[in-house]
């Protein structure tokens, strides 16, 4: 007896197939800016939706970060322990004292409430950044989990400029993305946000209310 | 490439109710040197059965229309939603049937009339009227199916002592979409409520169309309200401003 | 009044909705503000026509290869470690979803926006069998706290004022007092829902588009609810239905530009969102079981018929609703549909039958502003045109539901009589007289007539026609 699968497919394969004319992607393959130009528009399209950026030396950058943690007010940063922008950062937290550090090295499960109540920031580095509409590419890994851009209200995220590209089109092709992808990739191009009152713009109302990208 | 002589089809409305607009068309045609041939035979074509989903009474009637138009000349019409159902909906109203050549090469003819006036007949408008504001509503099916924006404002431009005062909502639909105005009477009637508000808010004394059964719809509705603005075809407009007296 | 029970009637719920003025006032100014601001994403005509142009040949190739296209997102799915699930029916798609948590003893359930979800009526499902589903999106969150449904596919609180808003979180959210600030709004819903994140035993989504090349889902947002109820808790489960899916991974670029310009007037939406399994192996969070649920519900129906199967390539933007008069002047509810708008009268009467909702097809003047803004070029009003055409006649050509179902005798023989008016020159001539003789004598006291003089003068036949002035002025005949 044909199951719901089979139903539906069956159904479907019983129709002649509809035409359809190849598509032509020109009008977004061509979009391409400047190393320097990529940066800039990178920058104004996040800024417009109340992302901030903090630029740093790419020799000095977690010394940079901590210390704007700890002018933030952030008593603690969640990261994850095993990546090298982490350990960095970690290292100039332990070496001042402050803010402290909220290890992102075991399951959820042992942490949850910790990373929902307690901690006041989440750093992650970003795989790469698309200059089309000023987005940050999250790698998710066993080294660097999906909750610390998501949890706690505040994120930051360190972006090489160099990784910069043009458009979603180019970045997904040039990685070759098609071949597979891990079981989360996650785009983000500002702080969490809402117009469903009034259509009245609101920061920060399920993801963090604030994304501080640090450009290197 | 300016033709020796054209098709006129009045469209129904425009033969029962704004008969001088018909007749504007032509003489605005005449003027260019082109002889205007007006078969008289003429109905409708079609287009309220066919929106209603009445296709088989539709194109019983669109049959007869197509064989009084059998020259290969351009059929001109003076709205653009008539136009519209000729050059766009006649092949697929026709789509399978013994007859379908003969509507597909009808249909190629069919040129809504400001379009034929300045694309074809490269028209120039000598202003021999006093100073008139006038406001433009653009009527759906003229632009959205047969694209009708340059050429009417390009006309309108032509007449030095008129200016166009335009609407906040030049683009939004009267309401009256035929049959639509008497099937849902409470949803167009808001329509050109709005529509009228906006006619009377642009100070215009009249207010402009290329299709006359927008102009049936809002002419009414202004004059149920009392408002000082009329109703007018921008063909009859064009020919009152520039004939000579 | 409910399309469920075959009552739906777009006449009476359209005037009643007419005579409410916040609505209007509400709508309008959401409208304009949605409409302009999309309109400032598409600057450049010719760059808005190559783009559409392109989702549209996307989307019509997916509708080309659909079996195809499913069978293979299944099985990346599944290699990927995401259990796939076929439903025909909402029905079906309820009990999929509820076996799942009953498999897992789980009674707390966090969602997404998601209109198959509406389609399914899961959250009035699942609290009748014990388990609580808890909107988060905030405009979803809004309405169920007040019991309704929403008014616009990806606006659902967009009838809502914030004085409403904020006199429903005063009344019915503990701790909340009364403000209408919107930031503080914000915050009580930030502090509400991270709770309900938090203890979620599962989460609910929706898909905007499936990516058959990879085995991913991907998915839309601006708040983060979204990411919250598919990595939080221990069980994601997705609905799309089965017109969803794309052929590439590359695909996917052109098509979200298009939804989000077309749907909000952003370059782009906050989170992109790629799913393509469960926690992986190493890894400290996400799910361990996520869940794709397929569903027809009428779908396939549509698929079969090449006049209106481009229904099927809606990418779900809302676009059309933002640019039409007739929904913006009575709203969403009106409609009394899951999908309103111009879209969803051309669906609602496929999946529903027009044996029950006729009234859709005709509430349209066919003014052809949704088919100019639509990123995937569906012929909308061509198909209001068709399902007109099928409501009025009962043909075994005709694949649609209930064809035949809003068929009118007396219509029928007014466009008979209108047909011998119009296809003798004679009778139109005569008919052209009767006008001139009677016209002035019809009052307009009812039917058609008094329809249109509620808000207009009779139209008066011109004392000569057109054909008279012609046959005076002597123009040629032939």
């Amino acid at each position: 007896m044909p199951d719901a699968r089979e139903r539906i497919l069956g159904r479907l394969r019983a129709v002649k197939p509809h035409a359809f004319t190849p598509s032509d992607f020109s009008i977004v393959e061509t979009k391409t800016w400047s190393p320097a130009a990529r940066l800039e528009r990178l920058r104004t399209a996040m800024a417009a939706v109340r992302t901030e950026f903090l630029d740093a030396a790419a020799h000095d950058w977690p010394e940079t970060v901590r210390a704007f943690l700890v002018a933030q007010g952030a008593r603690n940063v969640a990261y994850g322990p095993a990546t090298e922008a982490g350990r960095l950062l970690a290292a100039a937290c332990t070496r001042a004292g402050a803010p402290a550090l909220v290890p992102y090295d075991r399951p959820v499960e042992d942490l949850k409430a910790t990373l929902f109540d307690d901690v006041d920031a989440g750093f992650t580095a970003v795989r790469c950044a698309i200059a089309d509409t000023g987005t940050l590419v999250l790698w998710p890994s066993p080294e660097e989990p999906r909750l610390l851009s998501l949890v706690p209200p505040l994120h930051v995220a360190l972006l090489s400029a160099a990784t910069i590209r043009d458009t979603l089109l180019s970045v997904l092709r040039d990685e070759g993305w098609a071949k597979g992808l891990p079981p989360n990739v996650v785009l983000v191009s500002g702080p969490s946000k809402t117009a469903d009152i009034e259509q009245t713009l609101a920061y920060g109302v399920h993801g963090p209310k604030r994304l501080v990208v640090v450009v290197i | 490439m300016k033709p020796e002589a054209v098709y006129f089809f009045g469209t129904c409305v425009v033969d029962l109710f704004f008969p001088e607009a018909g007749l504007a068309g032509i003489e605005l045609l005449k003027r260019e040197g082109v002889r205007v041939i007006f078969p008289r035979g003429q109905t409708c074509c079609a287009q309220p059965p066919f929106n209603c989903g009445h296709h088989a009474e539709a194109r019983a009637v669109a049959r007869v229309q197509i064989a009084l138009f059998p020259r290969d000349l351009p059929v001109v019409v003076p709205s653009g939603s008539c136009a519209g159902m000729m050059r766009h909906h006649y092949p697929e109203l026709f789509a399978g049937e013994p007859d379908e050549a003969a509507a597909i090469a009808f249909a190629g003819r069919v040129v809504e009339l400001t379009q034929f006036l300045v694309n074809v007949l490269g028209v120039r408008l000598t202003d021999r009227g006093g100073p008139e504001t006038v406001t433009w509503h653009s009527s759906c099916h003229g632009l959205r199916e047969m694209g009708l924006e340059a050429e009417p404002k390009g006309l309108l431009a032509q007449l030095g002592n008129v200016r166009v005062a335009p609407l906040t909502r030049e683009r939004e639909c009267c309401g009256f979409g035929g049959t639509f105005s008497v099937r849902y009477p409470d949803i167009s009637s808001a329509m050109v409520a709005d529509k009228v508000a906006d006619v009377v808010q642009s100070g215009a004394s009249v207010v402009l169309s290329a299709d006359a059964a927008c102009l049936l719809n809002i002419g009414g509705a202004l004059e149920k309200t009392g408002a000082a603005a009329r109703p007018m075809h921008l063909a009859e407009f064009l020919w009152e401003r520039t004939r000579e007296r | 009044m409910s399309a469920e029970t075959g009552s739906a009637d777009f006449h009476a719920s359209s005037s009643k909705a007419l005579l409410d003025p916040s609505l209007r006032a509400n709508f309008r100014r959401a409208m304009d503000g949605l409409m302009a601001k999309r309109a400032a994403q598409f600057p450049d005509p010719a760059e808005w026509e190559a783009l559409r142009s392109l989702a549209a040949s996307i989307r019509a190739r997916t509708l080309a290869k659909l079996p195809e296209l499913l069978d293979a997102l299944e099985t990346r799915c599944a290699a990927n470690g995401i259990r796939v699930h076929w439903a025909e029916t909402t029905d079906d798609a309820n009990e999929i979803v509820l076996g799942i948590l009953r498999a897992r003893g789980a009674t707390r359930l966090v969602k997404g926006k998601s209109m198959v979800s509406e389609e399914m009526h899961l959250n009035d499902f699942l609290e009748k069998n014990g388990v609580e589903s808890l909107e988060s999106d905030l405009g979803e969150y809004i309405i169920q706290l007040d019991g309704e449904t929403p008014s616009h596919i990806i606006m659902p609180a967009i009838h809502k004022s914030r004085q409403q808003i904020a006199r429903l979180f005063g009344e019915k959210i503990r701790g909340a007092e009364y403000t209408e600030d919107v930031d503080a709004l914000t915050a009580t819903a930030r502090r509400v829902l991270r709770r309900k994140f938090f203890e979620a035993e599962a989460g609910v989504s929706g898909v905007n588009i499936a990516v058959a090349e990879t085995g991913t889902l991907v998915l839309v947002e601006n708040e983060g609810n979204g990411r919250m109820s598919t990595h939080v808790p221990p069980v994601h489960i997705a609905l799309m239905g089965i017109e969803k899916v794309v052929e590439k991974l590359e695909d996917v670029a052109p098509i979200l530009t298009v939804l989000t310009r077309s749907a909000t007037g952003q370059p782009v939406s906050t989170y992109l969102n790629l799913i393509s399994g469960p926690r992986g192996p190493g890894e400290k969070d996400g799910p361990g079981e996520v869940h794709l649920v397929i569903l027809d519900n009428g779908r396939s129906r549509i698929f079969a018929d090449q006049e209106v199967a481009a229904t099927l390539r809606c990418i779900r933007c809302g676009a059309c609703m933002n640019y039409c008069p007739v929904y913006t002047r009575v709203g969403g509810h009106a409609y009394e549909a899951v999908y309103p708008g111009p879209i969803g009268s051309i669906l609602t009467p496929q999946t529903e039958g027009l044996a029950k909702r006729h009234d859709l097809p005709h509430a349209s003047s066919l003014c052809h502003a949704c088919v100019e803004v639509c990123p995937v070029k569906i012929p909308i009003t061509q198909i209001l045109v068709t399902l007109r055409k099928e409501s009025a006649h009962a043909s075994p050509e005709f694949l649609v539901k209930g064809a035949g179902g809003g068929r009118d005798r007396l219509e029928d023989l007014a466009w008979w009589g209108w047909r011998m008016a119009h296809v003798s020159p004679l009778l139109y001539k005569a008919m052209s007289l009767g006008l001139r003789v009677f016209g002035p004598l019809l009052k307009g006291g009812a039917g058609p007539l008094k329809a249109w003089t509620q808000a207009r003068t009779m139209p008066r036949r011109a004392p000569r026609t057109l054909h008279d002035l012609a046959s005076e002025k002597g123009l040629p005949d032939a």
